[in-house]
């Protein structure tokens, strides 16, 4: 345990204070620019600018799954049922949009009912107080089946020119749509993270949360919000993932949560809760982007960049409780 | 005393010593369990008894001293270690595997093997039940744990014990929640491990039960050991009067301040530990609450600001019959608690010094959407500077604090919220000499502003030092009140208090 110095505060060791306090939080930062630095040294190829919009092209699905799991990982849950959720908004925009053309109905339905489901497992998780793990385990087959069911189990192509160009279209022609959407989600849950008053609940909820309620914090919405939140970016990452592939298939997004929960962890997601930051998840996003892009680029095949991805993630976690001295 | 020449002397500690930080837990300890002998452990809380009784079962670490076991010098590494040595403590909060049968309790980590792989059963089963019937316990082996009672269960615990061949057993409360009946039954299983030769240590605040079925008592106080003696020759009021002792070195300088109106008052309130208690608290005073561990007092309050349940009863605020769901509820009622238990209740250890101040008052203090930073890092750090908390930096983790400054952390924080009512419990416990004082001294401001104060402490000499009046709890019912005129005149003694507790 660090001995906090009784001794009159000194300008020396406030600004000591605080860069620990910084480098806590933000250290991952310098992860992240050594890996680039790195990268940008052995590949040419990596610094061209249009290595990196295809760099953030490339994260921005899983980013803005990672923005939603911020939040429920924060407030001490996890949200296996993202995957299910993805391909949910794949069929509903694909049976909204071919029966009635309206792209706006299509994502606004999709949306709303990846976010229902969102609701739906925060209310199993903070109203029968159930273990996050467990209840979206189980809503992930329920998600999928509602999948299914609506598509008939069929894949859809979706020939709308203007809805596939919210994938793949780009801003001043340079600058992928979904970049801008990841960036407009992350400042959004900046905001929400760390200017409200929801976001204080959020830490307080997963960082002690027998405190929280002894302090009066309405722990019950807190937790429930935090799945809503992640339904939300789920919708909107499926919209984006099923504008890119121009289909509505009720078999996709297996796997994403894994992703999405490395994102978070990497940057510093305590898996206890209570402790993360979106900066820091932005720099987990970011890294493992990295890993795809500057491993291909080097000629490494994609079994390594897993094995990678799965030793980092160990590598985070045994960081994180080093650093915060967790039991 | 003369007896005690004679006696055959099991366990002897001598001199031992133990501190956690700056606090001396237990200060030079002498003390003889004799074979076959039911020796009663008697002390106000935090007077040393289980931090003696954890020593000797290996969970701490005397600093000096030795014991010595059945002849041989002993030191058990963990509790199972003191149980291969024959020592095993039967805790107050049992905690067996519930979804294991009484066997495979009782043989748990000795299961019976055939060919190292795989388990005997019906051997396990076969001689479990044996041990039980020559017991005369009316039970079955093949039975789970969690379909028993209780009472069961703890009888099941001694069992074990016997079965490890245990020459001393150390059981702490065990009848805090036994009815009359299993409580008998737990004295026959004692008479009968006494005829075996088997040692009983046994700790209660319960007199009458301590005069039944032991021979022998010590007393403990400030980690000391005061005196032990054959019961036959003492009585209630001489283990009171040893049990009491210190001084209360100066009645504690409370700001005098004039006591207005009544704030807070509740009737008959009954809840899980706690029933019909009513009382009520003014403007400008500190109600102070004395009782033993588990008589009520913590639970009483839990339930007033909604942390836990109220099964009945009326609580009035100015007047007004107001009622309690949450702690929310309470909080904007302008009734604030400050839990005795900090680390789980009173602070998010691993954020900053600045959101936990904030944390019960942000809703308020930030109507808008967002939290106006600048309002709350100034606020917080003048609620902080307020109470001197010392710490480098409001971004520090509330963790890397002192004891003494964790708790002006958890105060400051109530203080943010202007509460009307302020609900102390024990608020100086692991806080060292100085801020405890500190502590004294801002509740002596917090009255003297016209906040009505409610203490709960489990040390007197603190509680007659401040109280304006003081409320003691026996039993989960309230069972006297003192007024500060009557500790000042010395019509009230720490004797007397006890007294009632007991």
């Amino acid at each position: 345990m660090r001995k906090v110095e009784r001794s009159p505060r000194s300008i020396l060791r406030m600004d000591q204070t605080e860069l620990s306090i910084f480098m806590r939080r933000y250290g991952i930062g310098l992860v992240m620019l050594g890996m680039i630095v790195l990268l940008a040294v052995i590949s040419p190829t990596f610094r061209k600018p249009s290595n990196v919009i295809s760099i953030l092209l490339q994260i921005s699905i899983n980013g803005i799954l990672a923005l939603g799991m911020v939040f429920v990982i924060t407030a001490g849950g996890i949200d296996l049922s993202i995957g299910s959720m993805l391909a949910l908004t794949s069929v509903i925009v694909g049976a909204v949009l071919n029966s009635t053309g309206s792209i706006a109905l299509a994502c606004i339905l999709a949306v709303s009912a990846t976010t229902f489901f969102g609701l739906i497992n925060g209310l199993l998780v903070a109203k029968f107080k159930m273990f996050p793990f467990v209840v979206t385990l189980a809503t992930q087959l329920v998600i999928r089946g509602v999948a299914y069911i609506i598509s008939g189990g069929y894949s859809a192509s979706l020939a709308n020119a203007d809805f596939k160009n919210i994938g793949n279209g780009k801003v001043f022609g340079t600058i992928p749509i979904p970049v801008i959407i990841l960036f407009a989600v992350a400042i959004l849950a900046f905001i929400i993270m760390h200017w409200t008053v929801f976001g204080r609940y959020i830490y307080a909820v997963g960082g002690n949360i027998n405190s929280a309620v002894a302090s009066g914090v309405n722990v019950f919405w807190t937790r429930t919000f935090s799945f809503v939140i992640m339904g939300f970016c789920a919708g909107v990452a499926g919209v984006i993932m099923t504008s890119r592939i121009s289909a509505a298939q009720p078999n996709i997004g297996v796997g994403y949560e894994t992703d999405a929960i490395a994102a978070c962890v990497i940057g510093g997601t305590s898996f206890s809760g209570g402790i993360a930051t979106i900066p820091g998840t932005m720099f987990g996003i970011v890294i493992i982007g990295l890993i795809y892009n500057g491993m291909n680029l080097v000629g490494i095949n994609s079994y390594w960049q897993t094995i990678t991805k799965g030793l980092l993630i160990i590598g985070a976690v045994m960081l994180d409780m080093f650093m915060n001295k967790r039991k | 005393m003369e007896q005690a020449q004679n006696r055959d002397i099991i366990l002897s500690c001598r001199n031992v010593s133990k501190a956690f930080g700056g606090t001396q837990a237990l200060d030079d300890v002498q003390f003889d369990i004799a074979r076959g002998e039911v020796h009663a452990l008697l002390g106000e809380n935090g007077a040393g008894k289980s931090t003696l009784m954890k020593i000797i079962i290996g969970l701490f670490k005397a600093d000096k001293g030795a014991i010595t076991f059945d002849g041989k010098p002993y030191h058990a590494k963990d509790p199972s270690d003191a149980i291969r040595k024959g020592i095993s403590m039967i805790h107050q909060e049992l905690n067996p595997e519930y979804y294991l049968t009484i066997a495979e309790n009782i043989f748990l980590k000795r299961e019976d093997v055939r060919g190292g792989v795989f388990l005997n059963k019906k051997a396990t089963n076969r001689k479990a039940q044996e041990i039980l019937d020559h017991l005369n316990v009316k039970l079955n082996a093949k039975t789970l744990i969690e379909e028993l009672t209780l009472a069961q269960c703890q009888i099941i615990e001694i069992i074990k014990a016997i079965s490890f061949d245990a020459k001393l057993i150390i059981m702490d409360e065990p009848t805090s929640s036994l009815d009359s009946e299993e409580t008998e039954a737990l004295f026959n299983m004692i008479r009968h491990l006494k005829s075996q030769g088997v040692s009983i240590v046994y700790i209660s605040h319960r007199m009458d039960e301590i005069f039944q079925i032991c021979d022998h008592v010590s007393v403990f106080r400030d980690g000391r050991f005061v005196g032990s003696d054959l019961i036959e020759n003492v009585d209630r009021e001489k283990l009171i009067a040893m049990m009491v002792g210190r001084k209360v070195k100066n009645i504690f300088p409370k700001t005098e301040c004039a006591i207005g109106e009544t704030v807070l008052r509740v009737e008959n309130l009954s809840g899980k530990g706690f029933s019909d208690i009513s009382f009520e608290v003014r403007a400008g005073e500190i109600l102070g609450i004395s009782g033993l561990v588990g008589s009520g007092r913590s639970e009483t309050m839990r339930a007033l600001i909604g942390l836990d349940r109220l099964e009945s009863g009326k609580i009035y605020l100015d007047g007004q019959e107001i009622k309690i769901r949450s702690v929310r509820q309470a909080v904007s009622q302008g009734i604030c608690m400050v839990n005795e238990d900090r680390k789980n209740y009173g602070l998010c250890l691993h954020r900053s010094i600045r959101e936990n101040v904030s944390l019960p008052t942000l809703r308020v203090m930030h109507r808008k959407l967002l939290i106006n930073k600048r309002k709350e890092i100034k606020d917080t750090t003048e609620a902080a500077q307020s109470l001197t908390v010392k710490a480098g930096s409001m971004e520090l983790d509330a963790y890397s604090l002192s004891g003494g400054n964790q708790q002006k952390v958890v105060l400051a924080k109530w203080l943010m919220a202007h509460p009307k009512v302020l609900i102390l419990d024990e608020p100086t416990r692991g806080v060292d000499v100085g801020a405890k004082s500190e502590i004294h001294n801002l509740m002596g401001t917090f009255a003297a502003e016209g906040m009505a104060i409610v203490m709960i402490s489990s040390e007197l000499p603190e509680i007659m030092g401040i109280s304006d009046r003081i409320l003691i709890y026996r039993e989960g019912r309230l069972n006297g009140e003192v007024s500060r005129q009557d500790v000042l005149a010395g019509r009230e003694t720490q004797e007397t208090i006890l007294a009632r507790e007991f």
